[in-house]
């Protein structure tokens, strides 16, 4: 089972290596990770997906609580929640056919074009990790000339909160 | 007042009521130590190895109940001291090791005697700090010493560039009294719900058992559990970790389980309807195959940490909290409530384990004309009165020691139980002796492990640490030549020791007395002489049978119920 857990933890230097270092050596999976201050800069907010039985995330949940650094941390897929991630997708787009179409995929999906050269095309997309990967299907594989993914972030809906 | 760093530090540990550091210096903690050089409050140990000075103060540690401190340099010092940071790491012990550093501004540059001290030890340590402002090592000592002693105690490491101890640099210092930390507050109250339906299930219980680990002592628990098993009157069993929490000599107690464990404990525990587990935390040399883990309890886990709960087996009522806090509370609800153990159900219970006592499956042969390696053992705990604190390597000897010591009193049994480290037991040994001067203690080991830190026979002489060794001389690697004896065919592959030193010449260069025993006759003897002289440290060299073997045994991936017998109670 896929899970997403947040995680608040101190802003403090090291802080994430303790977590790449606990996965690693516990040989957790990890799919992604993201990580980033929050409002107080004191504290940072880590997003990790990760995949596992229920005891694994369990232990995860534990190992992961257990970490100095670590405040406080929820598993978010266990109640109501949004996921987000953020894709910037480079794609060739030379003729007028193929800029038409790009662009046409782009609204379609609700994406921008955030860069236009003669060749190329940037679009930036956010959604779920689903979504960003039937946008990769719908263009033509040919075209991709990079694609950038954050990782997912996630938060609880209505008043179910993470905070101190 | 106004200290600079090196002062701090010294100060600090003297306001944290540290009497002894166990260290060796070098470059990057010359400040420190010349502030150290200039007051006589913190008394330093010079060990001769970073390893060993590591385990010194665990062994204080574990003796005491205080945290241990060490003081080693960057780089090769910091490295060395590895092994026994994840030595205490593994068996939750409170240290505190202070690593120096290069200067902040040549970190990352591949500087003299640099190495990421501070990324080299998270695995094994409890928390690590790196302090780069003078303005931060009081409190950040502070955090260290609160984090290695609450909770689930263990290792924590302080690492200091060399600018931070800058004696040119001095700021106002105050002792922190106090420090909290938003994400570190771990539960000390157990559930009152929980601890509840815990007592419903121990006292219905038709077959119970208790089982408790390290835990126990670390929590200074033992009376308390002593108290609360006597008003039972269950079965109960300790871990390698766990002996002396509860009298060795009790008939309550069935002895150590696992691997090496009694016929009776693991019976009991294969048999058992109810599991009391306290402060152990079912270390897969304890539980064997986890599938056939006592397959019959329902089990109940006490612990301070939450991730030991239903790590490795299924716990199906969790209590999370200090085992001393959660024990006392337990003991008032058994004093307090109306249920009371099934008496009939308890008698034919201990009816069976008798039955299974019966079979006497540490028994060896009493008659060889060779020193049986029991049998120094059972010496030791006569002449000791069973009162020393022993300390041990790891292999056949600390399995022996462990089986034919009766420890009566926790914190007495010293040994590497998690991280299973050779050499820990002569440094050990001394840390316990500088806590304890007027008792006895001896370090039971073998002739492999004793040389892995044999060098700190030096530090012995300097501070007048008379620990007895007992060295049972088997000339064999013991556990790894029985384990190629069982399943490896009798190819005993680099487990011989040759070109042994002579450990009675070694002993009386390093300023000792060395003593070599070679007939079952001597040994009481020798040991009273040893023992007598109370200002010596004497190395005892037992030259033992070299087939000897540990028993019972459960090969790993075993259940409980598929010991192994010495070939000695099969015959009988």
């Amino acid at each position: 089972m896929r899970h997403i857990i947040s995680v608040l933890m101190e802003n403090e230097s090291g802080a994430l290596s303790r977590v790449a270092g606990l996965f690693s050596a516990r040989g957790y999976n990890i799919e992604s990770l993201t990580v980033a201050p929050t409002e107080d800069p004191t504290l940072s907010r880590m997003t990790l997906v990760t995949t596992g039985s229920e005891e694994i995330i369990e232990q995860i949940t534990k190992q992961l609580n257990k970490l100095i650094d670590v405040v406080k941390l929820a598993d978010i897929t266990g109640g109501e929640h949004i996921e987000r991630e953020l894709m910037l997708i480079k794609v060739r787009a030379e003729d007028a056919n193929q800029r038409e179409e790009v662009k046409r995929m782009t609204d379609i999906f609700r994406g921008r074009v955030i860069d236009v050269k003669d060749s190329t095309f940037t679009i930036e997309l956010t959604g779920d990790g689903a979504k960003l990967d039937a946008f990769i299907e719908a263009v033509d594989k040919k075209s991709i000339l990079e694609t950038v993914r954050s990782g997912a972030t996630g938060i609880g809906r209505g008043g179910k909160c993470l905070h101190i | 007042m106004k200290l600079s760093g090196a002062e701090i530090f010294v100060q600090f540990l003297k306001d944290e009521g540290v009497k002894h550091v166990f260290g060796y210096p070098g470059g990057a903690v010359l400040h420190i130590y010349d502030a150290l050089f200039q007051q006589e409050d913190v008394k330093h140990i010079l060990v001769r190895h970073e390893q060993g000075g590591v385990h010194a103060a665990d062994g204080y540690a574990r003796s005491t109940g205080k945290p241990g401190v060490a003081l080693v340099t960057s780089g090769p010092g910091a490295t060395n001291a590895i092994t026994g940071i994840a030595t205490a790491y593994l068996d939750s012990i409170p240290l505190v090791v202070i690593t120096g550093q290069v200067v902040s501004a040549f970190i990352g540059s591949d500087a003299f005697q640099e190495v990421d001290s501070v990324g080299i030890s998270r695995p094994c340590v409890k928390h690590n700090f790196l302090v780069k402002d003078v303005k931060d090592l009081a409190m950040t000592l502070k955090k260290a010493f609160y984090v290695a002693t609450t909770g689930r105690p263990g290792p924590v490491v302080v690492d200091i560039p060399k600018d931070t101890t800058d004696p040119g640099i001095k700021i106002d210092y105050e002792y922190p009294k106090e420090v909290r930390m938003r994400s570190y507050n771990p539960t000390v109250k157990g559930h009152p719900g929980q601890i509840k339906r815990a007592i419903d299930i121990i006292t219905s219980a038709k077959r119970p058992m208790i089982y408790t680990g390290g835990g126990v002592v670390l929590s200074n628990a033992g009376d308390e559990l002593t108290a609360f098993t006597k008003t039972l009157g269950y079965p109960i069993t300790n871990t390698l970790m766990g002996l002396g929490a509860y009298p060795g000599t009790d008939r309550q107690f069935v002895g150590m389980l696992g691997m090496h464990g009694t016929y009776e404990a693991n019976m009991a525990m294969h048999e058992c309807d109810v599991l009391i587990a306290i402060g152990a935390r079912f270390d897969d040399r304890v539980t064997g195959d986890t599938k056939q883990f006592c397959p019959k309890a329902t089990i109940i886990h006490i612990d301070i940490d939450p991730a030991s709960i239903s790590k490795t087996v299924r716990v199906d009522i969790p209590i999370v909290g200090d085992i001393k806090t959660v024990m006392s509370d337990m003991n008032k609800e058994l004093k307090a409530g109306k249920q009371k153990p099934d008496a009939r159900a308890l008698d034919s219970w201990w009816k069976q384990i008798e039955m299974w006592r019966s079979k006497d499956c540490l028994r060896y042969d009493r008659n060889s004309a060779l020193i049986k390696p029991q049998f120094v053992i059972e010496k030791l705990y006569e002449v000791t009165k069973g009162d020393a604190f022993v300390t041990s390597d790891v292999g056949q000897h600390q399995m022996f020691a462990a089986q034919f010591y009766k420890f009566d009193k926790p914190r007495r049994w010293i040994n590497s139980g998690g991280l299973g480290t050779m050499g820990f037991g002569l440094p050990a040994a001394l840390g316990v002796k500088m806590a304890h001067p007027d008792h006895d203690v001896a370090c039971v080991t073998g002739e492999a492990s004793i040389q892995m830190c044999i060098q700190e026979l030096s530090m012995a002489l300097q501070y007048n640490l008379p620990v007895k060794v007992v060295n049972l001389n088997n000339r064999y690697m013991g556990m790894v030549r029985q384990w190629q004896e069982f399943f490896y065919d009798r190819r005993y592959s680099q487990s011989y020791m040759e070109t042994l030193p002579d450990f009675v010449k070694l002993a009386e260069a390093y300023g000792h007395v060395g003593m070599r025993i070679e007939k079952p006759a001597d040994v009481e003897g020798a040991l009273k002489e040893a023992f007598a002289m109370k200002d010596r440290l004497v190395f005892l060299d037992f030259i033992t049978d070299q087939t000897e073997n540990v028993y019972p045994m459960i090969a790993a991936g075993k259940g409980h119920h598929e010991m192994h017998m010495s070939p000695e109670r099969e015959l009988a």
